[in-house]
């Protein structure tokens, strides 16, 4: 992963893209998001979302699992650079997330992720504070999901 | 305009209900007048689930192993946010959306993870009514506006998210308000 002193506004990472099976949606939902239109493609149709729609929650978890697999792959990137590797902190949460369209069993989302602003954070020199406008767009070139995402990132100058 | 129209006193929609508690009643839009709504669970997280759900969405050293964790900004190993907010669901569900007419949600306008989910926290619910309108494009729905409060058992605040849902309005509310 990146250093606080590497990452600009602007600048665009494309996260990798993820298949809503049937399967994953139900699996997904009888865990955490029972309502009808999540497990049932017949109660989906029916609903406003037109087919068995995933979880919105799900949509979001799956974001995270392919920002991690990509933190992973930028820190072997950098290990094999024989570069220092960043550790990102938690997040302290986000804004705006929105749910614009739904993700039907079969659609293959991919997601970016764009930096939107940087700052230091007075109480945490060793970190900086970056948001990131993450999106994700389906097959049709549909973006469904859109959130500003902060997260902790550590200084270059700080790290030990 | 017309649609103007369609918007509810505040009073009236609080006129006649249903309990929120009763259990077998679907709530509609008329059910969430703007205050405090219910208190949910608690709901205990075990590691097991933690490492698990870590394991498929967010294998992070923070959510998956103790030593890492440990030397992580928050000090010990903690359930991924978005685990946290899946679980949040899932209290929702339990609680009142299993039973409410909704349609479904466009989103969350502000989330904050405010403090770790810890293995075996037991997790309470508070729910509240920000806001309550009849939507303008789909006069027969509402849009309710929460906020959901989210604590362990020593009351630490862990996270805080308002979001809308689309909520079906009573048969007919539509037609009585335009007419």
């Amino acid at each position: 992963m990146r250093f606080f002193e590497d990452i600009e506004v602007g600048q665009r990472r494309q996260v990798g893209s993820f298949t809503f099976t049937a399967d994953a949606i139900k699996h997904f939902a009888a865990q955490f998001d029972p309502q009808r239109f999540h497990l049932d493609e017949e109660e989906g149709r029916k609903s406003l979302f037109g087919g068995l729609a995933a979880s919105g929650w799900h949509v979001g978890s799956v974001c995270m699992k392919l920002m991690v697999a990509d933190g992973k792959r930028q820190a072997k990137e950098a290990h094999a650079r024989g570069d220092k590797v960043a550790i990102w902190g938690p997040s302290p949460g986000f804004r705006e997330l929105r749910w614009l369209k739904p993700v039907l069993a079969g659609d293959t989302i991919s997601f970016s992720s764009v930096i939107e602003s940087l700052r230091t954070s007075d109480s945490r020199p060793e970190w900086g504070i970056v948001q990131a406008r993450n999106t994700g767009t389906n097959q049709r070139g549909e973006v469904v999901f859109s959130f500003l995402a902060t997260a902790f990132v550590p200084r270059r100058d700080t790290a030990a | 305009m017309r649609a103007g129209r369609l918007r509810l006193p505040q009073s009236a929609a609080t006129i006649g209900l249903p309990s929120p508690q009763s259990p077998i009643m679907t709530l509609t839009f008329e059910d969430f007048p703007p205050g405090h709504f219910g208190t949910f669970g608690p709901r205990r997280v075990t590691r097991e689930e933690i490492l698990a759900f870590a394991a498929e969405f967010d294998p992070q050293p923070m959510h998956l192993d103790e030593a890492a964790a440990a030397k992580s900004m928050l000090k010990g190993l903690s359930a991924s946010g978005w685990h946290l907010c899946s679980i949040t669901m899932r209290m929702m569900f339990d609680g009142y959306i299993g039973r409410t007419a909704s349609l479904g949600s466009p989103g969350v306008n502000e989330l904050r993870w405010l403090a770790p989910l810890r293995p075996g926290d037991d997790l309470t619910l508070d729910i509240e009514v920000m806001e309550a309108r009849v939507s303008r494009s789909r006069p027969s729905t509402g849009i309710v506006t929460f906020k959901a409060l989210v604590r362990n058992a020593a009351g630490q605040l862990l996270c805080e998210m308002v979001s809308p849902i689309i909520v079906e309005r009573r048969a007919g509310a539509a037609a009585e308000q335009a007419g």
